[in-house]
């Protein structure tokens, strides 16, 4: 089985695929008035590339045995998965309308209620537990099958996630890519300021991962890094996507603010704008 | 109880393949058999519960039974939000079993005394729970949870206990009446229960009529059974190896709430202790100090009777 190119979709480019999902989390948050907007615009690449290019998984047959397993681990950012699971047909684009509204599965942090969802996440710390056992039970059935799990940095703080990253490794989980979201600010600074994590790259490496450290925007570099596994050293793989927190939009760049606040109607047209819709 | 549950495992196991065994570095002297036998399907996951109860969720929701194993409050209190959101919410098939049942680690001190794990587990959506009162039950509870397709937890004792009553196990889901007796009716859970036995024969020698009755599944809880053992009693006991706080008396309390005509209850276990509260030495001595000696359990029930009108 190929690692990479999905044969099997009408899917965009990474590029249109991610404009599209910035919008549809921009329009959600807005209309929600939620949260954790920066921290869907920093992983809209990722995930687009990953649906786009990468994860064998059908929208038809969502629960295919030898699918591939994508977990969010960071949960809080959901409007954008649930964005993602919508263009590529899990269901109907027009119910990302109701996020977070009166009796929507599209709750505010992900649920596997939503069809293409895996897991349900939102406290942090959970996912890569739960991707490592669903690489170790893929392995024992030689599916070939591999799984994705999506990190915050910020959740790079939690001790459950370096019991995952002790592991792994440990039991040659080749089949597992971790991929953190390294958009540098976590929910009350930044990582440097909180907690710092550096030398991060060396920290994984040290756990004896395979690392990869790519610009997370870049669509060319994703693909490549996020097709890496198996390595041929038997290592699990990490991505560490050099991300910018609210990527596309100028004002909500690098800005903590917008972790917490929803766009107002003015905003989200300027936003709008900005990232093509 | 541990033997019992390993030896129903491995049975388990050979009569279905999707059947896994994960534990938390504990189990020396007890596993290795396994490991032998199911390399494949064996993982010591190091000391990290968490982790354990994550990746067991992980395996679990690939289609397959996964048990996880640990001392007392490890794979219960300190993985709790695992056990909560990975394996309840999402309903994974995953069987949390723990050694130590109350002060089953007795001279181990504090960290390893497992008095609040069944009320807190049991408050958890969708998992049942069973604290079965001798290796019979044990055996019955590992065969029920090895095919229930639901998340369980198994609450067991040590080693040595012996087998309780004189009948069979027919339903581990159902009270089992270890003591026949009707006019006091002693409800025990776990292995407390043979505690129990002798003060209902000490209690009989004194020309009362006392029954014990086991309850080993705790959630889901069988109330119109308990009601049917007790009908006739004029006094309900409970016993349990447990905090009185939201185990087996504030299930049987819960059952006979807001009933215009019941006995009265009393709740024998673990009274809330007071921060920094901690004292060595044997079961034995541990359960005199909490009121859940032989002789304790009599005075208690004696008083109780005392209060009847002559």
């Amino acid at each position: 089985m190929s690692n990479t190119n999905r044969p099997d979709t009408n899917l965009p480019e990474p590029k249109e695929f991610a404009r599209r999902i910035r919008a549809h989390a921009l329009q959600m948050v807005h209309a929600a008035n939620a949260s954790h907007i920066g921290g869907c615009l920093s992983m809209a690449d990722i995930l687009a590339v990953l649906y786009t290019r990468i994860l064998r998984v059908d929208p038809n047959n969502a629960r295919a045995p030898g699918r591939d397993r994508f977990v969010l681990s960071k949960g809080h950012a959901t409007a954008i998965l649930y964005a993602a699971l919508a263009e590529c047909g899990f269901f109907p684009v027009d119910e990302l309308k109701t996020y977070c509204k009166d009796g929507s599965i599209l709750t505010g942090h992900v649920s596997h209620a939503v069809p293409g969802v895996e897991v349900s996440t939102g406290s942090l710390g959970h996912g890569l537990p739960i991707a490592i056992g669903m690489a170790i039970a893929a392995r024992a059935e030689g599916r070939g099958s591999r799984v994705f799990c999506l990190l915050s940095d910020g959740e790079c703080d939690e001790g459950s996630t370096w019991e995952g990253i002790l592991f792994a490794p440990h039991h040659g989980l080749a089949n597992l890519c971790a991929i953190v979201d390294f958009n540098k600010i976590q929910s009350f600074g930044s990582v440097a300021e909180v907690l710092n994590l550096e030398p991060f790259a060396d920290k994984w490496r040290a756990f004896g991962w395979h690392v990869e450290e790519v610009d997370g925007h870049d669509g060319t570099d994703l693909e490549r890094a996020l097709s890496a596994a198996p390595v041929a050293s038997g290592r699990p793989v990490v991505t560490i996507a050099h991300t910018v927190k609210g990527k596309g939009v100028s004002f909500m760049e690098n800005r903590l603010e917008w972790h917490y606040r929803a766009p107002s109607a003015e905003q989200l047209a300027a936003a709008l704008a900005e990232v093509g819709a | 109880m541990r033997t019992a549950f390993v030896e129903s495992l491995s049975q388990a196991a050979s009569e279905n393949p999707d059947i896994w065994l994960l534990c938390g570095d504990v189990g020396f002297s007890v596993f290795e058999p396994f490991a032998t036998k199911f390399p494949e399907r064996y993982i010591n996951v190091g000391i990290a519960e968490q982790n354990m109860v994550g990746i067991a969720t992980g395996i679990a929701l690939s289609g397959k039974t996964v048990f996880i194993y640990s001392i007392g409050n490890f794979p219960t209190l300190r993985c709790i939000e695992q056990v909560r959101n990975d394996v309840c919410h999402h309903g994974a098939d995953v069987k949390i079993v723990a050694v130590g049942a109350g002060y089953a680690y007795s001279t181990q001190g504090y960290t390893h005394h497992a008095i609040e794990d069944a009320a807190i587990v049991a408050m958890l959506p969708g998992i049942e729970v069973f604290a079965p009162c001798d290796p019979q039950e044990v055996r019955a509870a590992t065969r029920l949870i090895a095919s229930s397709r639901k998340p369980s937890y198994l609450r067991l004792s040590r080693v040595g206990e012996p087998n309780l009553g004189s009948g069979a196990v027919t339903d581990i889901r159902k009270p089992r009446v270890l003591r026949d007796g009707r006019d006091i009716v002693i409800l025990t859970s776990g292995s407390i229960a043979s505690q129990a036995l002798v003060a209902a024969e000490m209690l009989e020698k004194r020309g009362e009529d006392v029954g014990v009755v086991n309850i080993s599944c705790l959630k889901p809880f069988d109330a119109t059974s308990v009601r049917d053992v007790t009908h006739r009693a004029t006094l309900v006991v409970t016993l349990e190896e447990h905090s009185l706080c939201g185990g087996l008396f504030s299930k049987v309390a819960t059952t006979f709430a807001g009933e215009a005509r019941r006995p009265p209850i009393v709740g024998i276990g673990i009274e809330e202790q007071e921060s920094g509260t901690s004292y060595g030495g044997s079961r034995e001595a541990l359960l005199d100090a909490a009121g859940l000696s032989v002789d304790a359990i009599i005075a208690r029930i004696e008083r109780e009777l005392r209060k009847r009108p002559r």
